[in-house]
């Protein structure tokens, strides 16, 4: 991980830490999703843990996790060779390439309550799937332009591979240097894997999470009108226009999107219910793009 | 006569599009070169491709168009020249043709002379043909999925264009394509070979210049040298195949670009596993082939085809490599499995209500409920008729046959919907017809595919499909055009291979019966049976249209007996004497037609006087009920054996009797003894259907 972060910081990335709201991948925090619109060139790198409830396996399934780790890569606009920068990268993590199969197949990615889309490869490591590389095309429902290129490196089956280990609990993530004590993957997450599985399985309350999914959605949806009245108005200073606050608005939406996917896991949502609550999530995403990207437009006019 | 080679050099093409846009950039290259006339009459097309390329090479191509020389036609001679000077006309038009006026042509036509103009234009090169339009084709190229990566969106391709190698013989040619201009360097293998440029000197060392980048630019060569690789790694385990799996081969034909093979093994206990579940892993997740033993069982060992060439070590990296991950996939399926037993299948039809069959109409539950409904209709039917089954079988296989739609196996690999159930059944003791009917489900999932062989199965799967068919004409989403959304012509396509290929006496109208609501127009509904039961005879069996429209102008309804009946008249046909047959059936067809246009009467044939009429009349009469009782007992061949053997006596009619005859009497018993003919012979079939020569 410290090598993939060098890595790509020598190619000019901002290195950002994990953001600190639930999210179910690393393209819904604000540092991909709202980032990569508008034309301004960014690079960023960052780790960022995932919350998958329906993927709990009860820490029981040596290859499934409800959290797993993500490092996520935006390159806007992509430089021409960045499939070539992306091989470096793996030499650059121990991967020598000779030595394995690589492959590049097609697998698009969309993230529909997000507004979300983008065509690319699963890339293909001696059969194992290393990296999601999407070109990302749309966001919150809008064209990006310019797109940017999305690498996401499933960090725990990287170092499963790596370490040639066949469960990701016996993944070594420490070495004592005096005593070679070692500390797995498993000691650390396991205790969290299990009991996250029976929470969001069995526990969850489910009329409260709906109180807390209304609350935050009120909340983010009362912003949202407000940040339409502001940016309608005629008169509105540029200033007022700066510091209304999407970024806490876009916050709400990520907490209603974790406690879908809780209630999801816990078998709440019908398939008839399931639609029109992704219905109200997009609304609220899209909606803060949709704001945050006339509110770039008038920082960088002013 | 020169060599053009263009190469599109591109980030990895998905697999599934690439044979589809080779032959077309083919195709669009040359019937460009074609329409700018730079091809010559004895050129050579040959397309290539890899997951980083699409590329053509053409060999006689003209340098440069022919000159040609045109006539244009002008104002009329006496407008354009006054006193045998020019006009300001003349000029004009000397102008626009951009000639002098002094070059001017008198042109001699019927309507008057006129003035004309020889303009030569000069042909022009190739290469500037090829670079100002040869782009448009590359970028109209159509793929199913398109992106855009440059800023301001200029143009959508598959994937962002990363070189062009364009020559004519030794030259580059100056195409620019999506901000690309072309040059003489391709590139070779990602690993084998580097970044470094693979320089092309001419269209003819393309493929040997690839070929030394670790790159086989031929497609067909990639999938011998593939097949033999597979061949020779298996023939390192004793009596093993690998298994036959020509889709896949070319899947992974598409994905590399210097292929190679590895065989790899997986535990024993594994195998306990059912094998559909094992292939599905392998073929479907992980892209390898199955192995078998000598017996056709399942081996414990995998092939996986490499887009690189590794030593002893790389070897070893990764085939532990690839074998680690199918262990995990395995061990995922093993893990779905054992979740999926604490709840068996009985106890999931309640849970069907949370999974959507379609909005409108409601979840699996309900079509569960209405699939049990029409399979009943049809059960009854079937058992009438002396079909022998267990009815409560078909009961509990159409009650749990959706059931495995809510397990974590089928959610997993949704292409073992059906196939999950029947093993589900089977291990929860459920019985051998259950498990068979529930598995067999959806046979014949193609018109190639064999259809259920048990008559649990065949019930279940007619009820089903007719059920989807009904409910979805009910809504209005009739299949149009090339769209059928919900695959509706696949359904009604497997209908009809079940009833032509089983033993239940069902006939289509039956079928369609069973399903039908007072939403669904019945008409509606046996039009597309119908269509599907012509589409199975013409398409699947081969039958030719003619003998397709005469037997299913007789009667569409029953498809095993169409299927004899066909067969029959296809069989009879060769004869000379049902040809005379069928020519005079089409004449009594034109004739009774004529006689409905212009409002003759039809009147009894016991009136006719001429001995030809007469013994037509003897004939027909005799042969009728013999004729009847064949088609009753479905002796076809001998019936239609038996309607030849009207040739002479049909002959001799039509050499010697006037039909239309001016008397109206006798022209109406006329019309009645060919009608009676027609009516009475035309219960196999519609022999005015049949094509004569």
């Amino acid at each position: 991980m410290f090598r993939l972060q060098g890595f790509w910081a020598e190619r000019g990335c901002v290195l950002q830490q994990p953001y600190d709201v639930e999210v179910g991948a690393g393209t819904m925090a604000p540092e991909t999703f709202l980032r990569v619109l508008g034309p301004k060139p960014y690079r960023v790198g960052y780790a960022q843990p995932s919350r998958r409830p329906a993927d709990g396996r009860y820490g029981e399934n040596p290859n499934r996790l409800f959290k797993h780790t993500q490092f996520q890569l935006i390159l806007k606009p992509p430089p021409v060779n960045v499939q070539e920068l992306y091989l470096e990268s793996l030499e650059a993590i121990g991967i020598d390439l000779k030595k394995h199969d690589l492959k590049f197949e097609e697998d698009n990615w969309e993230w529909p309550a997000g507004g979300a889309w983008g065509v690319g490869w699963q890339v293909m490591l001696d059969g194992l799937e290393i990296t999601q590389f999407t070109y990302f095309q749309q966001c919150g429902g809008m064209d990006l332009d310019p797109m940017c290129a999305e690498l996401t490196y499933g960090m725990e089956r990287i170092a499963k591979y790596l370490q040639d280990v066949n469960s990701i609990y016996d993944i070594v993530w420490a070495r004592d240097p005096e005593t070679g004590a070692e500390m797995t993957y498993g000691e650390v997450r396991l205790a969290e894997e299990l009991q996250f599985s029976v929470y969001n399985f069995e526990d969850a309350d489910v009329p409260r999470l709906w109180e807390h999914f209304n609350s935050y959605e009120a909340e983010a949806h009362a912003l949202l009108v407000k940040a339409g009245e502001l940016f309608g108005r005629e008169d509105a200073s540029a200033t007022e226009k700066k510091r209304f606050p999407l970024l806490p608005t876009y916050e709400l939406a990520l907490k209603c999107s974790n406690l879908f996917n809780i209630l999801d896991a816990r078998g709440a949502i019908s398939v008839t219910e399931r639609v029109g609550v992704i219905g109200r999530i997009r609304a609220l995403a899209v909606g803060t793009a949709k704001a945050w990207a006339v509110q770039q437009a008038a920082a960088a006019s002013s | 006569m020169a060599e053009f080679l263009i190469e599109i050099g591109l980030e990895e093409i998905p697999a599934r599009m690439i044979a589809g846009a080779e032959a077309e950039l083919g195709k669009r290259v040359q019937e460009f070169l074609t329409r700018e006339r730079l091809l010559e009459n004895d050129a050579t097309v040959k397309t290539y491709s890899t997951p980083r390329r699409l590329a053509v090479l053409v060999s006689g191509v003209r340098g440069s168009q022919a000159d040609v020389e045109e006539k244009l036609t002008g104002p009329s001679w006496g407008v354009a020249f006054k006193d045998g000077s020019p006009t300001k006309a003349a000029e004009a038009f000397a102008k626009k043709a951009g000639v002098a006026v002094a070059s001017l042509e008198k042109v001699t036509t019927t309507k008057g002379d006129y003035v004309g103009a020889t303009v030569k234009r000069a042909g022009k090169a190739a290469p500037e043909i090829l670079a100002g339009e040869l782009p448009k084709e590359v970028l109209a190229i159509y793929w199913a999925k398109n992106m855009y990566w440059r800023a301001g969106k200029p143009e959508r391709f598959v994937r962002p264009v990363r070189w062009i190698v364009a020559l004519l013989d030794t030259a580059v040619v100056p195409v620019e394509i999506a901000g690309i201009a072309a040059s003489n360097m391709s590139r070779g293998h990602r690993i084998l070979h580097g970044a470094a440029p693979v320089v092309i000197a001419s269209g003819g060392a393309y493929q040997s210049a690839l070929r030394d980048a670790k790159v086989i630019v031929d497609v067909a060569e990639r999938r011998q040298i593939i097949r033999k690789a597979l061949d020779k790694v298996t023939r390192t385990v004793a009596g093993a195949r690998w298994r036959e799996d020509a889709a896949l081969v070319e899947t992974v034909t598409h994905l590399t670009e210097w292929p190679s093979a590895i065989i790899g093994a997986f535990e024993e206990e594994y195998l306990s596993l059912p094998e559909e579940v094992l292939v599905t892993v392998m073929r479907d997740h992980q892209k390898y082939f199955a192995v078998e033993d000598e017996n056709g069982k399942l081996a414990p060992h995998f092939l996986a085809v490499l887009n690189t060439e590794v030593d002893e070590e790389g070897q070893t990296i990764i085939r532990n490599g690839n074998a680690r991950e199918l262990r995990a996939r395995f061990k995922d399926a093993r893990f779905f499995w054992d979740v999926d037993q604490k709840t068996p299948l009985t106890e999931r039809v309640e849970s069907l209500k949370a999974v959507t069959f379609q909005k409108e109409l409601g979840s699996y539950h309900w079509k569960t409920e209405e699939n049990l409904e029409t399979a009943s209709f049809l059960a009854e039917l079937a058992s009438k008729a002396g079909v022998k089954f267990d009815v409560h079988a078909l009961t509990s296989a159409v009650q749990l046959a959706k059931t495995d739609l809510t397990t974590e196996l089928v959610k997993e690999f949704t292409e073992l919907q059906g196939v999950v159930g029947g093993l589900y059944a089977r291990a929860q003791g459920l019985g051998e017809r259950v498990t068979l009917a529930i598995y067999e489900q959806y046979t014949p999932a193609s018109i190639e595919d064999s259809i259920p062989v048990s008559v649990e199965g065949q019930l279940l799967g007619l009820a089903d499909r007719i059920q989807t068919i009904a409910a979805m004409f009910g809504l209005g989403l009739q299949p149009t055009g090339s769209k059928d959304p919900f695959a509706l012509r696949r359904a009604a396509n497997a209908i009809v291979k079940i009833l032509a290929e089983s033993d239940l006496p069902l006939k289509l109208s039956e079928v369609a019966h069973s399903a039908l609501t007072d939403d669904v127009n019945e008409r509606e509904v046996m039009a597309f049976l119908r269509e599907r039961l012509s589409f199975y005879l013409k398409d699947v069996r081969g039958f030719s249209y003619d003998v397709v429209n005469a037997v299913l102008a007789a009667d569409a309804d029953d498809v095993r007996d169409a299927v004899a009946r066909a067969e029959a008249l296809t069989a009879a046909r060769a004869s000379a004497d049902f040809e005379a047959v069928s020519a005079a059936f089409k004449r009594i067809n034109n004739i009774l037609r004529q006689a409905v246009e212009k409002g003759f009467a039809v009147g009894s044939p016991d009136a006719v006087k001429a001995p030809e009429a007469q013994r037509l009349k003897d004939a027909a009469g005799a042969l009728a009920p013999e004729v009847a009782k064949l088609r009753q007992d479905r002796a076809y061949g001998e019936a239609l054996g038996k309607i030849a053997t009207l040739r002479p006596v049909v002959d001799a009619f039509f050499d010697k009797v006037m039909v239309l005859d001016p008397d109206e009497a006798v022209r109406g018993a006329h019309l009645g003894l060919i009608d009676g003919v027609l009516k009475g012979f035309s219960g196999i079939a519609d022999f005015s259907e049949i094509v004569t020569s």
